[in-house]
């Protein structure tokens, strides 16, 4: 990729934080949906906060692509939350009758790490994830 | 003289047709110059009989009535009524505070018109060709002026009502912190299509300016909803979904559930209780809060 990212996936234990920077088009939305589930198992993520705080719309092609990805990643074993819906952007969504279907939501970045450690239970320790039987 | 002969025209160009008619209107409101305190004095005694502007004292009824009579005469004379125009509007914003009702005001400039129509048909009473022309030049200034004073009157009850429109919006949806994450909106008065839209901004960036994550709506107050603004409701209740927060909504009156449910709005996805007292004890419940008495007991 080059020039500035639309958008980085983060891993914070056993979570991935995906952020995106700015308005994807379609095709940037699928790669994004792609790279997103791949790292789901490749991390053995255990939730996935998608933070679209920057994002000023959200069109249907984008709500229907962060619901697949709640589905997929549900199927691979880990929980999604959305944060950062701005306020026009939720009533927007609402008004043309878009919704993040099972997807849940919440305010910001804290609050949807907050979620995931009630829903998944308290982050792993880095230690946690060595060892094991031989 | 010769500014009054040019503008004269422009206010009656109908009724004219020939020579010596720019004559009448400088005769006509000489006449009424000269018989200015009597015909003021008749005019008085007709608003009284018909029992108008009883709203003000004796003293300030004859200062406005003379102050009138001189603005009327003045638009016959000048044809503009830019000076009327003000003053009508200066005289509203007087008289609108005191309950003086439109048809008040639009009955005593008739009232002038027809005492002085009368004193012309007095004074013409010998020529009626010439009494016809006259009142051709009359009439339509007359009309006009009628026309000017109650324009201005109702311009300027619809200005107060805007303004008191724009107060009451701004005092009518406050966002009220409670606990931490949690707010409180209530609702006082006609929710329309203006004030749900406010309610859903104020709601919206309410949110996120104060991290809630339970938001009691309490509607208590309103006393009806029609079906736009009903689902104007519920689309805000999703759309804080959207950001993460609970919406509750209580104090649903009787008459506004049956509407809900005859016209059919989606409910099943809103959340509401009976009244702000529960609203608050379930909104405290879904933070995690447990309200408890000094002596250890907890407060159901």
């Amino acid at each position: 990729m080059t020039g500035p990212r639309l958008v980085s996936i983060l891993r914070q234990g056993s979570y991935l934080i995906a952020s995106i920077h700015t308005a994807l088009d379609d095709t940037e939305m699928t790669a994004f949906q792609h790279d997103l589930v791949e790292r789901i198992g490749r991390d053995r993520a255990r939730g996935v906060v998608i933070d679209v705080a920057a994002l000023d719309v959200l069109d249907s092609f984008a709500s229907w692509t962060l619901r697949t990805i709640g589905e997929v990643a549900r199927l691979r074993g880990a929980v999604t939350v959305v944060v950062g819906i701005q306020p026009e952007v939720a009533f927007a969504m609402v008004a043309l009758g878009m919704d993040t279907g099972s997807v849940r939501t919440a305010l910001d970045l804290e609050e949807g790490l907050a979620f995931l450690d009630r829903v998944v239970g308290p982050r792993r320790p880095a230690t946690a994830t060595r060892g094991g039987p031989a | 003289m010769s500014s009054t002969q040019g503008t004269a025209p422009t206010t009656a160009t109908a009724g004219f047709d020939g020579p010596g008619e720019d004559q009448l209107l400088p005769q006509l409101v000489a006449h009424l110059r000269e018989h200015r305190a009597r015909l003021r004095h008749e005019w008085s005694d007709r608003i009284q009989q018909a029992g108008l502007l009883h709203a003000m004292t004796p003293q300030e009824m004859a200062a406005e009535t003379t102050s009138v009579y001189d603005n009327y005469v003045e638009v016959l004379e000048t044809g503009s009524v830019e000076a009327l125009q003000r003053y009508a509007r200066d005289l509203s914003e007087r008289i609108i505070p005191r309950g003086v009702e439109t048809h008040e005001v639009v009955g005593i400039v008739l009232l002038l018109r027809d005492v002085l129509a009368r004193s012309l048909f007095e004074k013409y009473q010998r020529d009626f060709g010439l009494l016809n022309r006259v009142l051709d030049a009359y009439e339509p200034a007359a009309n006009r002026i009628a026309n000017t004073v109650a324009v201005s009157f109702v311009e300027e009850r619809e200005r107060v009502i805007r303004q008191q429109q724009d107060a009451l919006r701004e005092l009518s949806t406050p966002v009220l912190p409670v606990r931490e994450r949690l707010l409180i909106l209530p609702i006082i008065g006609v929710l329309d299509r203006e004030r749900a839209r406010q309610l859903t901004e104020q709601l919206l960036t309410g949110i996120r300016t104060h991290r809630a994550r339970v938001v009691v709506v309490d509607i208590t107050g309103v006393p009806e909803v029609d079906e736009s603004v009903a689902n104007h409701l519920v689309q805000t209740v999703d759309a804080s979904r959207l950001m993460g927060a609970s919406v509750i909504i209580t104090g649903l009156s009787p008459k506004i559930a049956q509407t809900l449910v005859t016209i059919g709005v989606d409910l099943s996805k809103m959340d509401t209780i009976g009244d702000l007292q529960g609203g608050l004890e379930e909104a405290e419940r879904l933070l995690g809060y447990r309200t408890a008495r000094d002596d250890g007991t907890a407060v159901p």
